[in-house]
C-alpha cells in the first residue's frame, strides 16, 4: 500500500501525497556547548500532515525554529521546493510561503481579530505607499480583495462573530483559531503549527483537530506539526518524526512508530546508559 | 436617536471598513469641514487665530506625526522639538535662496527634508527599543538644537541668531510675514492639516499601518508573518517626521514669523507634542487632534478665568497650569492609558445602544 518513492504516496484514507517539498539534511543546531539538534534529517511531502514529537527539552520547538528561520544551523542544510536555502531572515522565510503559529499565542493584542488576520496578507501586498496613501484605485482594490479572502478563512474558521473584537478580550481557545487564521491567511504552502492543541480542553482540542484535517484537505496545505498529545498524533499524522535529546529515535508512519523500541524507551524513560 | 446603526445596512467590504460606518458621524464629519472651510475664515480675527486656531492646526499636525510613530509603531520619540526645528530652518533655507519658488512647495520640501534627517536618527531603532530608544532620540532633540545654533550658514549669519520668514505671497495674497491677514495664515494651516489628516488616515488603516502595529504589538509575531522589520520602524520614521517637519515649517513661517532655536523648539515642545498624544489617545489621529485641542485651549482658558475673571497674577496662573496638566497626565495614565480617544469612542458605543442598553 504504501510507497515512499519520489513520486510520492497514497494514504490509508485515499489522500494522495505528493514529492519532496522540504527537506532537512543533517542539521545540527547549538547553543554555546550545548547541543539542541545533532544530526537529524527527514523530509516532508506535498499534501502531507507531518508531526514531530518528543519528551520535554527533545529539540522539537528548535527544529521548528529551524525550518522557519529564528535560528541558523552551525551544520546541516535545508532544501525547500528542490532548492537549497540560504541563511534567511524569518520575514524573507515567511515570503518564501512558509507560515507558523507559536505555542504561547503571538497575536496582536492591540488590533482587532479581521485585522489581525489581515496582517497576514501583508507577503501578498503590491501596493506601494504613495498608493495607500492616497487609497484610491489600485490600493482600495487590493485591499478589497484581500478582505475577500480574508473572510473566507474566518469564515472557514467559524470566527465572524468575534470579527471585530479587540483580540486582548477573546478567550484563550479562541485566540488560538485566530492564530491560525493569520497563519492561513498567507496562503502558505507550508504550515508549521507549534504544539496547536496545547493547553485546551477535550472539546477545544477536537475542534482544533477537525480544522486542521480540513485545512489540509479543503486548502492542500502541507502541515508540519509539534504536539505533546499522543493520542491526537496518531490521529492526525501521515508520518511522524520522534525525537529525544536532540536526536532522530524514530521516523514514518504512527502505526509504525508505536510499536518503536526506541520511541518506547524514551516515552517510558528507560535509563541511558 | 440620530445615532444608529439600525438599517444602516453595509453590502461591501468597502463600506464596512469606511472611515465613519454611522451616517451621522459622515454627516457631522462633512459639517465640521464646511464651517472649517466655509465659515470660519470670513469671521476669523487675531485674536482667534494666534491665540487658538492656528496653534490648534499646527499642533494637531505635529501631533499626528509623532503619533503615527509612537502611537502607532511603537516608537518612543523625545526628538519632536528637534525635528520641528528641522522643518523650519530647511523653509527658512529654502525661502531665502529661492525667493521665486512658491512657500506652499517650500513648505513640502522641508517635510521631506525632515523626513530624511528622521530617518537617520531612527536607524539605531533597528538595535534598541523602549526607554534607550527614547534617550536616544533625546541625543538627537539636543544635538539638533545645538546645530541650529552653532553654525551660522543655518540662520544665514543673522546677527541676533534668529531666522525670521520675509513676505512670501500665494496668489498675491501674504502667507508670511507680518502683513499676511490671519485668515490666509489659518486657511494655509487648515489646508495642510485637513491633507495631511487625510493621508494619515489612509496610511494607519492599510497594510503599512498594519505592518506599523504589528511592530508595535509584538515584533517576532511581525517579522514571523513576513514584515521586514527594517522598512516598517525607517517608514514610520521617515512619513512620521515628514508630518513633524511640516509642522516646524508651519510653526516658524505662518505662525511666528521669527523664531530661535532653543526657545521655539526645545526640548519643551517634544514634550507638549508627547503630552498632547498621551492625553489625546495614542493611535488614533483623532486623539492626536483632541490632544492637540485640549492642551492648546488650556492655558487660554486658565488665563481668562483665572487673570481676566479673578485677577489673579499671570505667574501664579501659569504655575497653576503645569500643575493641572501634569495632574491630568497622571490621571490619564491610571485611569484611560488610551486617552481622550477611547473616551470618545466608548460614549459611542454607550450611544449606540441608549437608551435601551440590554
Amino acid at each position: 500500500m504504501r510507497d515512499t518513492t519520489a513520486e510520492g504516496y497514497v494514504t490509508a484514507d485515499g489522500r494522495r501525497i505528493g514529492g519532496v517539498l522540504m527537506e532537512m539534511r543533517n542539521i545540527t543546531l547549538r547553543f554555546g556547548g550545548v547541543k539542541a539538534i545533532t544530526d537529524i534529517s527527514f523530509d516532508i511531502r506535498e499534501g502531507e500532515i507531518r508531526a514531530i514529537i518528543g519528551p520535554n527539552g527533545a529539540g522539537k520547538s528548535s527544529m521548528l525554529n529551524v525550518i522557519s528561520g529564528f535560528y541558523v544551523p552551525q551544520e546541516g542544510e535545508v532544501w525547500f521546493r528542490g532548492q537549497r536555502r540560504p541563511p534567511m531572515k524569518p520575514y524573507q522565510v515567511a515570503r518564501m510561503g512558509i507560515a507558523r503559529t507559536f505555542q504561547n499565542i503571538a497575536l496582536f493584542e492591540g488590533m482587532s481579530v479581521l485585522d489581525n488576520v489581515m496582517t497576514g496578507r501583508l507577503t501578498h501586498v503590491r501596493s506601494g505607499i504613495l498608493d495607500q496613501a492616497i487609497w484610491w484605485g489600485r490600493a482600495e482594490r487590493e485591499e478589497d480583495e484581500h478582505r475577500a479572502k480574508v473572510e473566507r478563512i474566518i469564515d472557514f474558521l467559524e470566527i465572524q462573530h468575534i470579527r471585530k473584537t479587540p483580540v486582548a478580550r477573546l478567550p484563550y481557545g479562541l485566540k488560538k483559531r485566530v492564530e491560525l487564521a493569520r497563519a492561513l491567511a498567507a496562503e502558505p504552502r507550508l504550515l508549521l503549527l507549534d504544539e496547536p492543541m496545547a493547553g485546551m480542553n477535550v472539546e477545544e482540542k477536537e475542534d482544533m483537530c477537525r480544522f486542521i484535517l480540513d485545512v489540509n484537505d479543503e486548502f492542500g496545505t502541507t502541515i508540519c506539526l509539534i504536539e505533546h498529545d499522543m493520542g491526537v498524533v496518531m490521529d492526525l499524522s501521515d508520518r511522524v518524526v520522534v525525537m529525544d535529546y536532540g536526536k532522530k529515535i524514530g521516523d514514518g508512519p504512527p502505526d509504525e512508530v508505536r510499536r518503536s523500541k526506541a520511541v518506547i524507551d524514551a516515552y517510558l524513560g528507560v535509563s541511558h546508559d | 436617536m440620530l445615532y444608529r446603526e439600525a438599517g444602516d445596512f453595509k453590502t461591501s467590504y468597502r463600506d464596512d471598513a469606511q472611515t465613519f460606518p454611522i451616517a451621522f458621524d459622515r454627516w457631522r464629519y462633512y459639517a465640521v469641514l464646511a464651517v472649517a472651510f466655509g465659515v470660519i475664515p470670513f469671521v476669523i480675527n487675531d485674536y482667534w487665530a494666534n491665540a487658538i486656531l492656528i496653534p490648534f492646526l499646527i499642533y494637531a499636525i505635529a501631533a499626528i506625526g509623532l503619533n503615527i510613530l509612537t502611537g502607532y509603531c511603537g516608537q518612543v520619540s523625545l526628538g519632536t522639538g528637534g525635528f520641528m526645528a528641522v522643518g523650519a530652518y530647511a523653509t527658512y533655507k529654502l525661502m531665502t535662496a529661492f525667493p521665486d519658488v512658491s512657500i506652499l512647495i517650500h513648505i513640502l520640501l522641508a517635510g521631506g527634508i525632515t523626513a530624511a534627517v528622521g530617518v537617520l536618527f531612527g536607524l539605531p531603532s533597528l538595535r534598541i527599543k523602549g526607554f534607550y530608544l527614547a534617550v536616544a532620540t533625546l541625543a538627537a532633540q539636543f544635538f539638533l538644537v545645538w546645530l541650529f545654533n552653532k553654525v551660522p550658514w543655518f540662520y544665514n549669519y543673522s546677527a541676533s541668531g534668529q531666522i525670521s520668514a520675509p513676505e512670501r505671497t500665494f496668489l498675491g495674497i501674504a502667507l508670511t510675514g507680518p502683513a499676511s491677514p490671519a485668515w490666509a495664515a489659518y486657511l494655509t494651516c487648515l489646508v495642510f492639516c485637513v491633507a495631511l489628516a487625510w493621508l494619515a488616515r489612509n496610511l494607519t488603516r492599510g497594510p503599512l499601518g498594519r505592518q506599523w502595529m504589528a511592530i508595535r504589538d509584538m515584533d517576532i509575531a511581525a517579522e514571523i508573518i513576513g514584515v521586514n522589520p527594517l522598512r516598517a520602524k525607517l517608514t514610520a520614521f521617515a512619513i512620521s517626521s515628514f508630518f513633524v517637519g511640516i509642522a516646524g515649517a508651519l510653526f516658524f513661517a505662518v505662525y511666528l514669523g521669527a523664531a530661535e532655536v532653543g526657545e521655539s523648539f526645545g526640548i519643551q515642545k517634544s514634550f507638549l507634542v508627547l503630552f498632547m498624544i498621551i492625553i489625546g489617545g495614542l493611535g488614533s489621529i483623532f486623539g492626536s487632534f483632541a490632544g492637540a485641542a485640549f492642551l492648546v485651549l488650556l492655558p487660554v482658558l486658565l488665563k481668562n478665568t483665572l487673570v481676566g475673571g479673578l485677577g489673579w497674577p499671570t505667574d501664579l496662573a501659569a504655575h497653576l497650569e503645569l500643575m493641572i496638566v501634569g495632574a491630568l497626565i497622571i490621571v490619564f495614565l491610571i485611569a484611560e492609558p488610551h486617552g481622550m480617544a477611547q473616551l470618545w469612542r466608548v460614549a459611542k458605543e454607550k450611544l449606540r445602544l441608549w437608551p435601551f442598553p440590554h
